[in-house]
């Protein structure tokens, strides 16, 4: 296929040098760095706001920004219709509840799929708003920074995951 | 328009300022909810909104070309028999760093940090890690992941809303606790071994480099 943007997938190299200078246009354009969790935050901010006001006044982290639906924001929903883009474009779809390797260890079961991408998923930002930064806002804007903040936490992070994925999902080696 | 963006009391004709008690919360509420201006919760450029968009777009798009927003692929690297999502990452790292830095020396751009803290990176990073594992997409993949149509990956915004949520509301209770120990404020490694960012630059960037190309080499 000649047109590069109907390909299913690029060399992880170029994806990553685009994801590099895209870093530098964010840096320079919007005086931001890519990063997931702050949208994340306003969003938690905003239905506490609206849900529990006297609380969400007298929280400390709101007072230097006012959380609001902006840059951060826009970047998590470009992700999603980037992301779909490019899958139609190159026919790449998953229109899966269950993915397969999860269906081999767990089952089929998509309650217990979707319970489990729940909860994983509400520890993961958990830990992200305690470091303030995930995988975008440390492990690559952090890290490129030289941020020491996030090299300690890119390091504990990939580690505790690793081990993690192990004893979850490495069942599936020993029993090849 | 009238942007009062940290003040927490900003119409005239609500006065009773009590520190940061306030009256009634039915009040209060009804008040942020009808006066845009009492909650502005919506960016009000334009262009900043769409630049968001926009650098989002990109993100996106290169992130499922990277196939990093597949589940299997994820889980693979973490049970480390594929290294893409290390091949994407060291070559973001090494192209961002050096480019920022220039820009940085040329002063068009600062540098944008978090603060060191170690008692929060690393209680972070175990909370985090362990998710990680479990869930296999980050936040940012796992939009990428409903983009291409995973439909678990919908339900993993849903966590993640929910696990931001349950972090402001414990911040109240436990706020600090982890946070105490070892705030070191805005460092960044060469500051920690105390030499210029050039040279760190000068030499992260081949040792990383090398990194890639062992991986390369040893067939991954």
């Amino acid at each position: 296929m000649n047109n590069p943007l109907a390909r299913k997938s690029w060399s992880p190299y170029l994806v990553g040098a685009g994801i590099g200078v895209l870093s530098w246009f964010a840096f320079w354009s919007a005086d931001h760095p890519l990063g997931i969790t702050t949208a994340f935050e306003h969003t938690a901010a905003l239905a506490m706001e609206s849900a529990l006001p006297t609380l969400a006044e007298s929280n400390s982290y709101y007072q230097d920004e006012s959380p609001k639906i902006g840059w951060e924001w826009m970047l998590v929903v470009g992700i999603f219709v980037g992301s779909m883009i490019s899958s139609f474009a190159s026919g790449d779809r998953e229109p899966i509840t269950v993915p397969p390797l999860w269906k081999s260890r767990f089952g089929s079961s998509v309650p217990l799929r979707l319970a489990g991408a729940l909860l994983s998923a509400g520890l993961m930002m958990f830990g992200a708003r305690l470091a303030q930064g995930c995988t975008s806002g440390h492990g690559i804007s952090g890290n490129l920074q030289l941020a020491a903040s996030s090299w300690l936490f890119s390091l504990i992070f990939f580690s505790t995951a690793i081990l993690t994925a192990h004893l979850v999902f490495g069942r599936r080696t020993s029993n090849v | 328009m009238n942007t009062t963006s940290t003040d927490t009391e900003p119409t005239p004709d609500d006065k009773v300022e009590t520190g940061s008690q306030h009256s009634s919360p039915a009040h209060s509420k009804d008040l942020v909810q009808d006066d845009p201006r009492r909650w502005p919760w919506l960016e009000v450029s334009v262009g900043k909104l769409a630049t968001g968009l926009f650098f989002g777009i990109v993100f996106g798009f290169l992130l499922q070309k990277g196939g990093v927003a597949k589940l299997d692929i994820l889980v693979g690297v973490l049970l480390l028999e594929n290294f893409v999502v290390v091949k994407v990452m060291l070559s973001a790292i090494i192209v961002g760093m050096v480019g920022s830095y220039l820009l940085r020396r040329k002063g068009i751009v600062q540098l944008q940090i978090n603060e060191t803290n170690y008692g929060a990176n690393i209680f972070g990073g175990l909370i985090f890690g362990v998710g990680f594992g479990l869930l296999a997409y980050c936040p940012g993949t796992n939009a990428a992941a409903i983009g291409q149509g995973n439909l678990d990956a919908l339900v993993g915004v849903v966590g993640l809303i929910l696990g931001s949520y349950f972090y402001a509301l414990s911040s109240k209770f436990i706020g600090g606790v982890f946070s105490r120990w070892g705030k070191r404020g805005k460092l960044t490694l060469p500051e920690l071994i105390g030499v210029s960012q050039g040279m760190f630059i000068a030499f992260a960037a081949p040792v990383l480099a090398a990194v890639l190309v062992f991986l390369e080499l040893a067939g991954y």
